[in-house]
């Protein structure tokens, strides 16, 4: 791959994110998207005169203009709960290609305040989103009752099971790892500790998908600001050096998805990983994009992190939780933090504070090398970021 | 043991390229387009190949024998007459190749297994087309 020099050449210099233990912020839309922002830059030691570079997965034309923002680098990139991973990539290069010097990606959504002040989209009754026409998911799967997403996850899961014999207790053990992290973090929906006969035990949704194998649908945001690895430098917080990037979607649809059971991760991460010049065995922290147990379980495998097939005995002895070999998802993850919908921003927050030691009793001891990998769509979209501390510029 | 059956669904829009499809279930006949380059089905219908970017697709009457490459059973519902269930959704690999989204019915939910054989069985739609299901090849049991 042609690396036009964007390993090490900037840097995540601020973060910010926002959940609560109800599921429920007070403010949301701009005004909770201003406040991440405006946290980020305060966190980066910057203000909002430095940014010359916006991203939003709706309209980054408008988060500019609420923000008297006149951007050189703008970036509406939307592939989901990758969307935040896509947008380090492509800030990456830009910023290694002088094109910008200040970027800020924000999300913020909530779900559950809405539904309580009598908004959102969801209930009985309702029927896919149909616009500009017929769409191919009304036409060819929404007719055969699929719950979506969950049912787009089960299949995958059915379909690992069959060929790998992965069993249901070994997806439980995702939640009960990523539940263990949860109890240490305090602005976490759920913190009390769960084991796999609860997994087991709790409403089939989608089979062989348990409610608990299920992400949450929580409020939530975040923002991150990036800049050069030299501004980087003069900045007061230790910067998350971004190493290497890489991307690949093979599909939107589910129906349309090459092998249920192998994602796009096979290409994304080994390219991020080759940029970055790394191993899987160099990595201290995964943030791994969990809106199902299976959904982290497949980028086990597809990253490297074990062969095709095995990732069921792999998390077996609890090897993601705390004190294991391979800490996953410290901040408790879609499962057991927040989940509003493209969690993607939420991976890049935790890989940062873990970087720069911010996190309390979840803490690691020293990370160097932190990787965010965010899914988008249904295992659609899949986008690797690797970032390193000072330590791994070298 | 429970059986799975058909969920209740809206009716689905129907594309102007989808048209001979639709049409065809009237007839309870199953059609998949053809890439005559490829030589290879293509499903869902479009314009072009996915395959070869090529406009060189037709309309062939599908055998109706596939098998289950995966499913999920449904025991909820969001469909607007309320609880349904339960109903297996799957993904069916026709003997042509293609993949479709679809539901397997007639067969006692722990039955269900992937790579089982499977053959096309018709729910008619208010509008008269048929949408196409699939059952135990040979029947439901």
């Amino acid at each position: 791959m042609g690396d036009v020099g964007i390993r090490g050449a900037s840097a995540i210099v601020g973060v910010a994110d926002d959940a609560s233990p109800t599921g429920q912020l007070e403010i949301g839309g701009r005004e909770l998207e201003a406040a991440m922002i405006e946290q980020a830059l305060t966190d980066a030691g910057l203000t909002i005169a430095d940014v010359d570079g916006v991203c939003h997965t709706g309209s980054s034309m408008g988060l500019a203009e609420y923000l008297g923002v006149h951007p050189r680098f703008t970036e509406s990139t939307n592939t989901g709960g990758s969307s935040f991973e896509v947008h380090v990539e492509h800030a990456a290069a830009a910023i290694a290609a002088g094109i910008a010097d200040v970027v800020v990606s924000v999300y913020a959504s909530t779900p559950r305040g809405d539904r309580a002040r009598g908004g959102g989209m969801g209930g009985p009754g309702r029927r896919p989103m149909m616009m500009g026409g017929p769409n191919p998911q009304a036409e060819w799967e929404m007719p055969s009752g699929i719950r979506m997403p969950m049912g787009a996850y089960a299949m995958a899961a059915t379909r690992h099971m069959a060929e790998y014999g992965t069993t249901p207790e070994q997806l439980a053990q995702i939640a009960v790892s990523t539940r263990q992290w949860a109890t240490m973090n305090p602005k976490a929906r759920y913190q009390d500790p769960i084991t796999i006969d609860d997994v087991l035990a709790s409403p089939m949704q989608s089979s062989p998908l348990h409610l608990l194998d299920c992400c949450l649908v929580t409020d939530g945001a975040g923002a991150f600001v990036m800049t050069s690895a030299e501004r980087a430098k003069s900045l007061p917080k230790p910067p998350a050096y971004v190493l290497g990037v890489g991307t690949c979607h093979d599909h939107a649809m589910i129906s349309q998805m090459p092998d249920l059971a192998t994602t796009a991760g096979t290409i994304s991460g080994p390219a991020a990983f080759g940029m970055a010049g790394i191993k899987p065995s160099d990595v201290d922290l995964l943030m791994g994009y969990d809106s199902f147990t299976i959904t982290a379980l497949l980028h086990l495998e597809d990253l490297g992190f074990c062969k095709k097939g095995e990732g069921g005995p792999f998390t077996e002895d609890g090897k993601l939780g705390p004190g294991g070999s391979l800490p996953m998802n410290t901040n408790g993850g879609g499962l057991s933090y927040t989940h509003p919908g493209m969690y993607g921003m939420f991976l890049l927050v935790e890989a940062v504070k873990q970087l720069r030691g911010e996190c309390g009793e979840r803490q690691l001891t020293d990370p160097n090398i932190a990787v965010a990998h965010g899914s988008g769509g249904v295992l659609s979209c899949m986008s690797t970021v690797v970032l390193g501390t000072e330590a791994t510029l070298s | 043991m429970t059986t799975t059956e058909r969920p209740s669904r809206f009716d689905p829009p129907a594309s102007p390229v989808a048209e001979p499809f639709w049409e065809a279930t009237k007839e309870r006949r199953l059609l998949v387009q053809w890439c005559l380059d490829c030589d290879k089905a293509v499903f869902y219908p479009r314009e072009i190949c996915p395959g070869c970017f090529g406009a060189n697709l037709e309309w062939r009457e599908a055998s109706g024998k596939g098998t289950l490459y995966t499913f999920t059973v449904n025991h909820l519902s969001p469909s607007p007459t309320g609880i349904d269930g339960p109903f297996a959704v799957a993904l069916v690999e026709l003997a042509e190749g293609a993949r479709m989204m679809t539901n397997v019915v007639g067969v006692p939910v722990d039955d269900l297994t992937v790579g089982m054989a499977l053959q096309v069985t018709w729910d008619e739609l208010p509008d008269g087309r048929h949408y196409p299901m699939f059952e135990p090849a040979g029947g439901s049991s």
